[in-house]
């Protein structure tokens, strides 16, 4: 046995809870540090480790979005250059998109205006192409589901909760499409771009989202928002049951 | 705040216990809370007495203006501020000489314990504004600072935790209000990160020899241990009060 944790599966920890002594893999960099052989917390969050192959991990409760390479991210254009578009990806560093990039072609700035493509307000979807710590992350509107969004709504959550939207295997996004009918894409920052049939079941997507956000640390979530949705539904006609 | 006004009540009763009743060893009534504030990444509300403080962290978010962003880390910035009705005689709103000093005492008692070096060219803010002041304000603020940083998810290494220690009447007494630092013969706030073992913030106001002081240094983290437990309970307590609704 190369180390003993000295908390329990799952358990709520704070910053500066000592959770194993030992050694151990640390699949969490950013929530947990490490003194000597020691392993603390770094965060508010639940416990998570593997005796067998000795990991251990925490997932924090509350957060921040930390850029990651091959994230979907959902960003808003801030400002306009001569070849490139800065946008707001609720990240401590702004994400640059290349209009040779976003359009396909190369671009002579004297001849057109980055306006006429996508202007400050607008939304996109993209991927964080390349990102380290020493450059502001470079996105890339290349590739399928990308590019700008021209309908539906934004939802915002804290983007630590957003593994939780998503579900196991995209299983929990799949069953807010499948009760509500509605499509979602769902950026790593905690945006979610939202697109439904009508104004009701907008209404119960965008509830049932906040109430993914307030449970998510409690388990059976699937089922609660399943339940949730059909209830919904009932109590606004939009199908037959008791009410 | 404020000097010494009208006549030196007695600070340490016949039967050894303070003026408000306590016993020289023990801190005031505490409250505190995360998550009080909306808009806030994270918040925090910290009652000692009648001493009420109110934290709110953004960020890490990017730094503005630009030429203040550190290559390697994040810019920790403070602002402590007092409200103007938080003392008997109001206070103008514009930051005093204290108060920006106390800012900045306060962001280095921050620094060693929260992980800067995780956001290259970021700024976290802390803000602080101190609603009702009865002594002990820096204290107070710091132990709602570092509750603020934990509840945005700010990576930190440990919580931080902040009492003063005063001396009374010749008693040295903990969690010190404004009346015993008004009329006391020293104040001496203190903070620390128990878990890492390191003193953040320690300051001397007055005259302690050096057994006094030994002796106030270990009252002080006896107090910080206290309020520790507390803080962690604060933070843990948000996410099992919540209910789940069906």
């Amino acid at each position: 046995m190369p180390g003993t944790v000295k908390v329990g599966q799952r358990e709520l920890v704070a910053p500066g809870d000592l959770i194993a002594e030992g050694d151990f893999k640390i699949l969490s960099p950013s929530t947990i540090y490490k003194v000597g052989r020691k392993y603390y917390s770094a965060v508010v969050g639940l416990v998570q480790y593997d005796e067998s192959s000795n990991t251990l991990k925490i997932i924090p409760l509350e957060g921040y979005y930390y850029p990651q390479p091959e994230d979907i991210v959902v960003g808003v254009i801030r400002s306009v250059g001569l070849t490139s578009w800065e946008v707001d990806i609720r990240a401590p560093f702004p994400g640059i998109l290349y209009a040779s990039d976003f359009l396909g072609r190369p671009i002579n700035p004297a001849r057109e205006e980055l306006t006429d493509y996508l202007d400050v307000g607008d939304v996109i979807v993209a991927k964080i192409e390349v990102f380290d710590r020493t450059r502001d992350p470079l996105l890339s509107t290349k590739g399928k589901g990308l590019g700008k969004v021209t309908k539906g709504a934004i939802v915002e959550i804290n983007p630590a909760k957003v593994p939780r939207v998503i579900g196991k295997k995209g299983s929990m996004q799949s069953t807010l499409e499948n009760e509500t009918g509605c499509k979602l894409v769902v950026g790593r920052n905690g945006r979610i771009v939202i697109d439904c049939p009508n104004r009701d079941l907008k209404d119960i997507l965008v509830l049932a989202i906040r109430k993914i956000e307030r449970e998510a640390h409690i388990p059976g979530l699937t089922d609660r928002i399943k339940e949730f949705i059909a209830k919904e539904k009932v109590r606004r006609g939009l199908i037959g049951g008791r009410s | 705040m404020g000097g010494a006004k009208g006549e030196k009540p007695k600070l340490i009763l016949e039967n050894g216990l303070r003026h408000d009743g306590r016993r020289p060893d023990e801190l005031r009534p505490i409250k505190m809370q995360v998550g009080v504030l909306k808009n806030a990444n994270g918040s925090a509300y910290v009652e000692f007495g009648k001493t009420r403080v109110i934290a709110a962290v953004y960020g890490p978010r990017e730094a503005q203006p630009k030429h203040i962003a550190i290559p390697y880390r994040a810019v920790l910035r403070c602002r402590y501020h007092m409200a103007p009705f938080s003392t008997d005689d109001r206070k103008s709103p514009a930051p005093t000489r204290r108060e920006i000093e106390l800012s900045k005492v306060i962001r280095e008692a921050l620094e060693p314990v929260v992980l800067t070096e995780m956001f290259p060219r970021a700024a976290i803010d802390v803000f602080i504004e101190v609603i009702s002041a009865d002594g002990g304000t820096r204290t107070t603020s710091l132990t709602a600072a570092s509750l603020a940083l934990a509840d945005a998810g700010i990576p930190m290494r440990d919580l931080v935790a902040a009492v003063a220690v005063g001396k009374v009447d010749g008693v040295l007494v903990l969690d010190i209000d404004q009346v015993e630092d008004n009329f006391g013969e020293a104040d001496m706030p203190v903070a620390a990160a128990p878990a890492l073992g390191e003193i953040t913030l320690l300051q001397l106001n007055g005259v302690l020899t050096r057994e006094e002081f030994e002796e106030a240094l270990d009252l002080a983290l006896k107090g910080i241990e206290q309020i520790y437990r507390m803080q962690k309970e604060t933070l843990k307590r948000k996410y099992l009060e919540v209910e789940v609704e069906v």
